[in-house]
């Protein structure tokens, strides 16, 4: 059995933030917690991906305060992140040697089934399907020892197995204490997630259960 | 295995499963070495005197061309944003990928070039001097056209620009390493020149990665 | 409301260009027609050029206050970098074609003095060299700066390239004391003083005031425009 992971948590006071000349949203304030998921929803162009390469340190907010604690963070972006002419198996055992960990066999084995990748392992990136892709930049992220996963629309391209797949390995994820933010179009279906629904212009965020 | 040695492997793997990026980045600086005998005429004095400055522009050129591609791949796939969340410093993550970078375009260069030099009817020292500094003088145009393809990255035209940004700043790395060549062949010393060449190797190695991770940044934002 | 941010500090610059403006249009134009007065006819000719020293009198204000323009792109380029101040972004923009000209400008006479002077109208010493880098480096600057859709990320790519080519300026300075180089060494900033006649070094030094309000003026007015150019921007995309 693994040794628990340190939990992470997130507090977000009054965050603004442009993209391309324009305010996409202001005066966002929520906090999440270990075991906590949070779905944020809204139209095309209200923010969802603004605001989570924000929390990810990959944007720059406009103002505000974003303040991580403990959070280890893994991150699934709109683009999948794999390198075409690497296999699958290689794809995630380099992810984590880039985040200066040393790759578990077994999580990773436990990750591709969870997938249903284990047949794919060897198989070059490029040769996959843009759903096979999905499923293999997810598995990255649940091989990963991160508490906190930020996933930003993690349903695409996924059929409905995959969906399930995604559903129980998140129930996991946050049952052993782990925290995610993931950006949706489509309903999660996870028991217990909460909704920070984004608009159009200024957006004050309402969480919603 | 650290992060630095991981990605740095990670590219080489890359390079190798297709061997073809390579092998025309060298096709294109031995034909474009060749062009110069055969426009210029087969008189050995002169085309022993230009061929220390065609075979480091042929290489400058033939670098230009693979550079494009150092950090497009990454930004492309998505992986970009994994490198810049990584947490590592970024500045060593540049520095692998410039060193990848290097170990197949700047090394093959330094040792194809001395073979090319036979042609151009170099002697043995002037031969060894070619090889020496591209040796000394690629890891500096490799460190140049990272930032200069960091800074490029997304932009429209990337490829023209990034000739227009680099090869200003190659300069004075020409300008040393063609001296090299040129002293070795008028017998005085070239222990002057290559410690130039080794000095910018050094001021590139000192302060381009921070400014390459810089541009990286902007890019993921 | 989103713009209100943006125009804290434009707007400010704004009120003071127009306070400025006028008062530094009049006095660089004064300054203009003394300077060529004095330098072209009242300066005498050289001993050994003749005529052709006059050149002089535009190619070395042009061409100091160009790498005098180089630095404050370097500098703008860190302000905006580590401040982010919106007025840095503009005022680049502003500076590097304007920089740009006066390198050519450079260029261009020390090409023409060269002749009569040493007999060639170019030669790859060092100065000359890396002058000319100077000019491909303001080039560089105002490509990357347009070169993409979003103007912030090409404002912050041209800052970086402002800083890593700001090594460029020394070597200028300094390429005709550390190289033998053909262009003449300093005659003017040098330990021990001048070296220069006073007939010909006072009129010389109000050359390079001349340029440099020439180059302020010129500035401004561009980042004057480039304020108008980003308000009509931001108000397309809120429209």
């Amino acid at each position: 059995m693994a040794p628990p992971v340190p939990t992470a948590s997130l507090s977000v006071t009054e965050l603004a933030c442009r993209r391309g000349g324009r305010r996409v949203f202001d005066g966002l304030s929520f906090s999440v917690t270990g075991g906590e998921l949070l779905a944020l929803t809204g139209r095309n162009g209200s923010g969802k991906t603004t605001l989570l390469r924000a929390l990810a340190s990959l944007g720059r907010a406009e103002s505000g305060t974003i303040a991580w604690a403990g959070a280890d963070i893994a991150w699934l972006g709109h683009l999948d992140g794999l390198k075409g002419d690497l296999t699958v198996a290689e794809n995630i055992d380099v992810a984590e040697r880039l985040r200066g960990v040393v790759p578990d066999k077994t999580r990773l084995e436990a990750a591709l089934a969870s997938f249903d990748l284990t047949a794919l392992a060897a198989r070059p990136v490029r040769t996959l399907s843009a759903g096979q892709r999905r499923r293999t930049a997810l598995a990255r992220v649940a091989s990963s020892r991160a508490n906190a996963w930020l996933l930003d629309e993690p349903l695409n391209a996924l059929d409905a197995p995959a969906q399930a797949a995604l559903r129980a390995v998140l129930a996991t994820h946050l049952a052993s204490g782990g925290l995610a933010i993931a950006a949706t179009h489509a309903a999660l279906e996870i028991a217990g997630a909460r909704v920070l629904e984004l608009g159009a212009r200024d957006a004050r965020g309402e969480l919603g259960a | 295995m650290t992060a630095f040695t991981a990605l740095f492997l990670r590219d080489l793997r890359l390079v190798l499963r297709r061997p073809g990026d390579v092998v025309v980045v060298l096709a294109f600086f031995v034909v474009a070495t060749t062009l110069f005998p055969l426009g210029i005429g087969p008189e050995q004095n002169l085309l022993a005197r230009i061929a220390g400055g065609v075979l480091w522009a042929a290489a400058l050129f033939a670098a230009l061309l693979s550079l494009e591609r150092l950090f497009a791949s990454d930004y492309e796939d998505g992986a970009l944003d994994l490198l810049l969340l990584a947490p590592g410093a970024l500045e060593l993550a540049a520095l692998a990928k410039c060193a990848a970078h290097w170990i197949v375009t700047g090394l093959p260069l330094a040792l194809l070039a001395p073979l090319l030099g036979v042609t151009f009817g170099l002697d043995g020292k002037s031969l060894a001097a070619v090889a020496l500094t591209l040796l000394v003088g690629t890891p500096t145009l490799s460190l140049i056209g990272g930032l200069a393809a960091a800074l490029t990255l997304g932009a429209r035209r990337s490829g023209a620009l990034l000739a227009l940004l680099a090869l200003p700043l190659c300069v004075p790395t020409l300008i040393f390493g063609t001296g090299a060549i040129e002293a070795v062949a008028t017998g005085e010393g070239f222990t002057v020149h290559i410690a130039i060449l080794a000095a910018l190797a050094l001021m590139a190695l000192a302060t381009l990665p921070w400014a390459m991770a810089a541009a990286l940044r902007q890019a993921g934002e | 409301m989103a713009t209100l941010h943006f125009l804290a500090n434009p707007a400010r610059f704004r009120r003071f260009a127009q306070r400025v403006l006028p008062a530094l249009s009049i006095a660089t134009a004064l300054a203009v027609a003394v300077g060529l007065y004095w330098a072209l006819v009242i300066a005498p000719p050289d001993y050994q050029q003749g005529e052709t020293v006059r050149i002089m009198f535009i190619h070395v204000p042009a061409a100091t206050v160009a790498m005098g323009g180089y630095v404050l792109l370097a500098v703008l380029g860190a302000s905006l970098l580590v401040w982010r101040h919106p007025l840095a972004a503009l005022m680049a923009r502003a500076t590097a074609p304007v920089g740009a000209t006066f390198t050519a400008v450079g260029l261009i006479t020390g090409s023409l003095w060269g002749r009569p002077m040493w007999g060639t109208y170019w030669v790859w010493d060092a100065r000359l060299t890396s002058f000319l880098l100077l000019f491909f480096l303001f080039l560089g600057h105002i490509a990357l700066s347009r070169a993409y859709d979003d103007p912030d990320r090409g404002d912050r790519a041209a800052s970086i390239l402002a800083l890593v080519g700001a090594i460029n300026v020394p070597v200028i300075k300094f390429s005709v004391d550390w190289w033998n180089t053909l262009h003449q060494p300093a005659s003017i900033m040098r330990l021990g003083g001048p070296t220069i006649d006073p007939t010909i070094l006072y009129p010389l030094l109000w050359m390079m005031l001349t340029f440099a309000l020439l180059f302020v003026l010129l500035v401004l007015l561009r980042t004057d425009t480039e304020i108008d150019r980003r308000r009509l921007e931001a108000a397309e995309m809120a429209a």
